[in-house]
């Protein structure tokens, strides 16, 4: 509707509404003014196909009342709720109101379903069945796109059902990742490694921290230049979760596996975000969602 | 009415219900007040019928919801848990088809029962005429028979009138309400209704109540015959149904004209009278007041009321019965006997909508039999295509909604095939509630570069060892390049 450039589908519409409702009224009041002949047999005289005739079976008078109340409502909805053209009615009534009244009122009819979880510990709240009912149809909702039905991730998204956790797995830190969101970032090192040749080696030596298939020469090789790793992922490799350094001594890479992804990682960095969630969902929900996530990685406690 | 010389003396003296209108014809309104009708009671072959049909149909309404099927109501359409139990059935909301069938069945039925024997279905068990006749039943027996109705309306307010008029309305009410109960109950449990309604607690249950009982009262209170004349789309494509060897109530007017008023001792045949003695009997128990001796009409639901009441007079009269009758319009003309009646019930017609209706019963009836009672709905995870996982393996996800519709807890065991080495990574067997549908995220893996690059084509097998139920669904495995 162009009502911002003329005012003229507002007019249009307005005039048509009214001019259908008092045309009804109109034929009404004339059919009831009407008188029809009919002839003792109770027809109306009309005869089609030689031997078809009308009878008159008059209207029941309760039913043309219907009609007067159905213009009477009519009349008064268009008075109460938009309907003609920009005129808003009454009530001021909108969509986007009724949209913002029925969440705010979801709201208040949550809130006392989610109070129980408040007091409780997180680890209680995970094993809860009919919290771990609710947390599941959160995740579905807004986390199952990125890490799958199943928690377990995929390429670029980490498994949240194992226990290997890039920035701690408690409830509290899960909470703070759900809130918050988080960044990973690894810059790219190659400048501070050395030659393409010193970054392949380093590749190796990587590989060789998690037992992974590796060639132990350059691996050797590449073992002095760990030193540039160090800062973010320690000595021993195996990572740093105030800074998110995954660890790299087991078995489970978020960005790829083999000597070209992790030669491609030391070439490039990655940013990585994990987006908050503080204004999607509210703090109850975040709270339930995380004793959820929790519970997933500990499955022995979290029995169903 | 036809005035005669001398009074009668046989002839029961009432007035014609519908005034005859003038020869001449006059000029009428396009509308027209409500004339309210006052069925006579009358007792008989069809009356008798009727009653049997409002008790059978009342019966299995009032009485099913409070029958037990071990634990829990033996029917009952749970709207709440979406759990629908007839029997020992557990349908799901995606055994609609059932319901599709189900309706598809009543419609083919009513056109069988229409086709031949006219409107059966609205005369002895369409619950519009079962409760007009339940509450003019009550009607009849706090206010009387026709003519004292007739004159207590006429007379002013006195005490007498208003206890009359009010008792009529409580018991009405009572039974209204009643039977909005007893509709709700079989959506939500009927045991734990009534306590439910008194605490005011469900307000939707005590809407429906009130809204259904409210139904009811104004329906078979006040509406009566015009929900059949004007509301009800039946009577106006049944004409559709009917043909000319149709069984329908009809008047022979061969027999009947000239109709008249006669001294039962003086030979009416000589004074060129039919046998219709005008007493306008057949007019008076009329529940939708037709007279049906103007022929067929649409508003006539073949209730055999005015049959009843014709009978009645033709035996005072010595006459013989069936003045008014069932027969069909080739019947009626031909003089058939009843016997060449029923040899003209088998036509096309009658012949195609028998045959339609016992293959879809049989259909329904086979598909319910060997139904399984499992189902499974397989959705492709929406975010994970594949991935790679530990161990060289290839892995997709998928959601599976699986539904047990048995009463018992099962476990079931997940299996797939399609592919080389493909196998279930997650729990094989699960353990589903009875009557519960869980959603449960299974994950195949197959060895990694086993199968080349697209999607193929797999199957889950999803089987109840225990109760021996198998269900087979298609989905994709997806290989990435």
């Amino acid at each position: 509707m162009s009502d911002f450039t003329s005012n003229f589908w507002s007019v249009f519409v307005t005039t048509l509404t009214l001019v259908g409702i008092i045309a009804c009224g109109i034929l009404l009041w004339m059919a009831g003014r009407k008188k029809v002949m009919a002839t003792s047999d109770n027809t109306t005289g009309h005869v089609w196909d030689e031997d078809l005739v009308e009878m008159n079976n008059p209207l029941p008078r309760w039913w043309v009342w219907l009609f007067v109340i159905t213009i009477i409502f009519g009349l008064g909805y268009l008075a109460a709720y938009p309907g003609l053209g920009t005129f808003t009615g009454k009530l001021n009534w909108t969509q986007k109101g009724e949209y913002e009244a029925e969440m705010a009122k979801a709201k208040t009819e949550i809130e006392p379903l989610y109070a129980r979880f408040a007091s409780m510990k997180p680890e209680d709240v995970a094993v809860d069945p009919q919290a771990h009912a609710i947390g599941e149809r959160l995740f579905m909702n807004n986390c199952a796109q990125c890490h799958g039905s199943d928690a377990r991730g995929s390429k670029g998204f980490p498994n949240l059902a194992d226990t290997d956790w890039l920035h701690g797995g408690t409830p509290e830190k899960i909470r703070e990742t759900l809130e918050k969101g988080r960044i990973g970032n690894m810059p790219p090192m190659a400048a501070a490694v050395g030659s393409p040749e010193d970054v392949r080696n380093l590749s190796h030596y990587v590989l060789s921290l998690s037992g992974s298939p590796h060639d132990s020469l350059r691996a050797s090789l590449g073992k002095s230049k760990f030193v540039s790793c160090a800062a973010c992922h320690g000595m021993d490799g195996k990572g740093n979760q105030a800074l998110g350094a995954p660890n790299l001594t087991d078995d489970i890479w978020l960005h790829g596996w083999g000597e070209a992804a992790i030669t491609a990682m030391i070439n490039n960095g990655k940013v990585n975000q994990m987006p908050a969630q503080a204004d999607k969902l509210t703090d109850a929900q975040i709270g339930v969602l995380a004793s959820y996530v929790w519970g997933l990685s500990n499955k022995p406690v979290a029995a169903r | 009415m036809t005035s005669s010389d001398r009074p009668p003396r046989k002839v029961i003296p009432i007035a014609a219900a519908t005034p005859e209108p003038s020869a001449e014809g006059e000029f009428v309104s396009l509308y027209e007040a409500q004339k309210k009708i006052y069925p006579r009671s009358i007792s008989g072959y069809f009356a008798r019928w009727r009653w049997v049909m409002v008790f059978l149909t009342q019966l299995v309404f009032y009485g099913l919801p409070w029958l037990e099927w071990g634990q829990r109501q033996m029917v009952l359409f749970d709207l709440g848990a979406r759990r629908f139990y007839i029997f020992g059935l557990v349908l799901y909301p995606q055994d609609f088809i059932y319901l599709t069938g189900l309706l598809i069945i009543s419609a083919l039925s009513l056109f069988l029962f229409t086709a031949v024997a006219g409107r059966l279905w609205c005369g002895f068990a369409c619950p519009q005429t079962v409760y007009t006749e339940i509450f003019m039943w009550i009607e009849h027996k706090i206010e009387g028979d026709r003519s004292a109705r007739l004159r207590l309306d006429a007379s002013p307010w006195t005490f007498e009138k208003i206890r009359k008029k009010f008792l009529k309305q409580a018991v009405w009410v009572a039974v209204a309400l009643w039977t909005g109960f007893t509709f709700v109950g079989y959506f939500v449990p009927i045991r734990e209704l009534g306590p439910e309604l008194l605490a005011f607690s469900g307000g939707w249950q005590i809407f429906w109540v009130f809204f259904y009982g409210f139904a009811t009262y104004g329906n078979a209170g006040f509406m009566r015959e015009q929900v059949c004349k004007y509301m009800c789309p039946y009577a106006r494509f049944q004409s559709a149904m009917f043909d000319r060897d149709t069984l329908i109530v009809t008047y022979d007017e061969a027999r009947g004209e000239p109709r008249g008023p006669r001294v039962k001792t003086v030979d009416y045949k000589a004074k060129g009278l039919g046998d219709c003695i005008d007493c306008t009997l057949c007019v008076q128990v009329c529940p939708v007041g037709i007279d049906i001796r103007k022929g067929l009409q649409y508003e006539c639901i073949g209730c055999g009321l005015c049959v009843d009441a014709c009978n009645t007079v033709m035996d005072k009269m010595h006459y013989p019965r069936g003045l008014i009758r069932y027969s069909t319009q080739n019947g009626v003309l031909h003089r058939w006997s009843q016997s060449q009646i029923l040899r003209h019930v088998l036509r096309p017609r009658v012949l195609i909508y028998t045959a339609v209706l016992i293959a879809l019963c049989v259909g329904m009836l086979a598909s319910l039999a060997t139904r399984t009672p499992l189902k499974v709905d397989i959705v492709r995870d929406r975010a994970a295509l594949s991935r790679i996982v530990a161990g060289g393996k290839l892995e997709n996800v998928y959601r599976l909604q699986i539904m047990n519709a048995t009463e018992a807890a099962q476990r079931y065991r997940i299996a797939a095939s399609g592919l080389d080495g493909l196998e279930v990574a997650s729990e094989r067997e699960i353990e589903i509630g009875a009557a519960e549908s869980r959603w449960v995220a299974v994950r195949l893996q197959i060895p990694y570069g086993s199968a080349a690059p697209g999607s193929h084509t797999i199957h889950f097998d999803i089987s109840a060892p225990e109760s021996g139920g198998k269900v087979t669904e298609k989905s994709i495995f997806l290989v990435p390049r």
